[in-house]
């Protein structure tokens, strides 16, 4: 990689430890791929996680004197003062990790925007921007719905960048790479939000490769939280940066547009069976529930309002949990939907991740229902079962304390 | 067959270790392996109930989202219970980085011939600064 005598400084140290440290590990990832070059980016988005590595990490440049050149926006942890208050009193080692998580990170000079969809609010590129952002919902989002520039970055190498204020320019960031190489034919309904968790899931099980695939047979313009869902679950199930939908997503208006001209590489086809067979093994089978969670990715404004509109006058039969950003809550207050939340006894909670230990202790072990094959996916290891089903479904589960079909 | 053989490769993050192969056809998620013991919880996994402590994990890929690789790698390795070596077959940023980040003797575009002779659990000898892998008869 040949580097501007400006970054050669970095590299050497002479712009403090931080960014040497920095471009070290981004030359290391640079010199993998093949990049010939460093560019600028003019954003990143680091999926911060309050557990040990991501601590270690930014405390890590912290120490070097690390401070961002791009302010990141920032993943959810716990939202302590919330759980203590009204789940249970977060063991004292949850409590430190995330505290000092957040100095850090606020040291270091991120936005603590605490959610994952910051895509959607807060940190939103525009066609062709070269940025960083790792999360999973986040990269192939940006990529693929709105045509910015972003490789499937990991937390780290997202914070090096925003202290960089570089990328090593290869993959996604180059024309030729973000066109299709796999073109996977959708021979099943395909409409709903939930549908989208379904078709994320599957794609990688039957083309695991990292190539770029190009959807068709997909009838309607999915919603943003359709787009989010299919990009959460394609980088659960497998590892998937960008895709199209050919004839609705911004670089592929037309099957020649996504293919460059070229015939695609693989062909993959998706069926019906397909679909049912990932809802036969990763939904789970009727039954009493525990508990309720929603959120992964946060939930949207008209998520929280499809909830509030099922649950209104009525009382949930089981705690109910539905994650957000704290700007949606604050709309979500506005609109009203947080009285009837709140009134069913269910609980809007910002900046927190059904992923990040110890918050969520007291339900080890139990059965739950969410709508987030990802959510269930992850608490596979603090043994919760969670049973998958359609928002709406999940909520009436939620109020009889069953899923009954 | 006697002896060994050698098989070229490119360097991921540097050093030279050995040990078992742990071969996984199927991408690999470090989160959902076990911290204190290293051995692999992920429900119908090709790996499922394996421990990758001690082993040169020759992965197929990565999968799981940018924090989980990291996270999962991080607790292993702090317990002593994470592979020694990594041969990755198909790179992925997330997957590089973390390797990079931990300082594992890693390697990737290793030739093809490589993966046909190689049978899990025979000892590999990694070499990441040279570049070799090397396959040692049993």
């Amino acid at each position: 990689m040949r580097l501007t005598e400006e970054q050669e400084k970095m590299l050497a140290g002479k712009h403090g430890r931080a960014v040497e440290y920095a471009m070290r590990i981004q030359a290391g990832v640079g010199r993998v791929f093949g990049a010939k070059r460093m560019v600028p980016i003019t954003r990143a988005h680091v999926a911060l996680s309050a557990q040990d590595a991501d601590l270690w990490f930014v405390e890590k440049l912290v120490g070097l004197g690390g401070k961002c050149k791009i302010p990141p926006t920032v993943n959810p942890s716990i939202n302590l003062a919330y759980l203590n208050r009204h789940l249970v009193e977060i063991p004292k080692a949850g409590m430190d990790i995330v505290s000092a998580t957040n100095t850090a990170y606020r040291k270091i000079g991120a936005v603590l925007s605490f959610s994952c969809t910051p895509y959607l609010q807060q940190n939103v590129p525009s066609f062709g921007e070269v940025i960083a952002f790792s999360e999973s919902s986040a990269t192939p989002y940006v990529n693929s719905v709105f045509g910015a520039r972003s490789n499937r970055e990991s937390s780290q190498s997202a914070l090096c960048a925003a202290i960089t204020g570089l990328v090593p320019e290869y993959g996604l960031l180059l024309d030729e790479n973000r066109l299709a190489e796999v073109l996977v034919e959708v021979k099943a309904d395909i409409r709903t939000d939930f549908d989208y968790q379904l078709l994320g899931w599957c794609y990688p099980l039957k083309h695991p490769g990292p190539e770029v695939p190009a959807f068709v047979g997909i009838e309607e313009r999915p919603t943003p939280e359709g787009f989010m869902n299919f990009g959460a679950e394609l980088n659960t199930s497998g590892s998937v940066a960008m895709y199209h939908f050919v004839g609705i997503t911004p670089e592929a208006p037309d099957l020649a547009a996504a293919f460059g001209g070229k015939a695609p590489k693989y062909r993959v086809t998706i069926t019906k069976d397909d679909i049912e067979n990932v809802r036969r093994k990763i939904c789970g089978a009727p039954g009493k529930i525990d508990f309720a969670m929603f959120g992964c990715p946060h939930l949207t404004i008209r998520q929280v309002g499809d909830i509030a509109r099922i649950a209104e006058g009525k009382r949930f039969a089981v705690d109910v949990w539905i994650l957000t950003s704290s700007l949606t809550r604050e709309l979500a207050d506005r609109m009203g939907y947080l009285d009837t939340i709140t009134r069913a006894g269910g609980h809007i909670i910002t900046d927190t991740c059904i992923d990040v230990p110890p918050c969520w202790y007291p339900y080890y072990g139990k059965s739950a229902v969410t709508d987030s094959p990802k959510c269930a996916y992850y608490n596979e290891i603090r043994k919760i079962a969670f049973k998958v089903r359609p928002l709406e479904k999940a909520i009436e589960a939620a109020l009889v304390g069953e899923v009954m079909e | 067959m006697s002896g060994s053989c050698s098989f070229a490769c490119s360097p991921i993050s540097g050093g030279r270790c050995s040990g078992p192969a742990l071969v996984s056809d199927e991408a690999v998620c470090f989160y959902l392996v076990e911290p204190e013991t290293g051995v692999v919880v992920e429900k119908g996994h090709a790996l499922e109930g394996r421990s990758m402590e001690g082993t040169i994990l020759v992965a197929h890929a990565g999968k799981g989202s940018s924090v989980v690789q990291m996270d999962g790698l991080f607790k292993i390795t702090k317990h002593g219970k994470g592979p020694v070596g990594v041969v990755l077959r198909n790179p992925d940023p997330v997957f590089v980085s973390a390797l990079l980040i931990m300082e594992i003797p890693s390697v990737y575009a290793v030739e093809d011939s490589f993966f046909e002779t190689l049978k899990d659990g025979q000892t590999i000898e990694l070499d990441a600064d040279a570049g070799v892998l090397r396959l040692l008869s049993r």
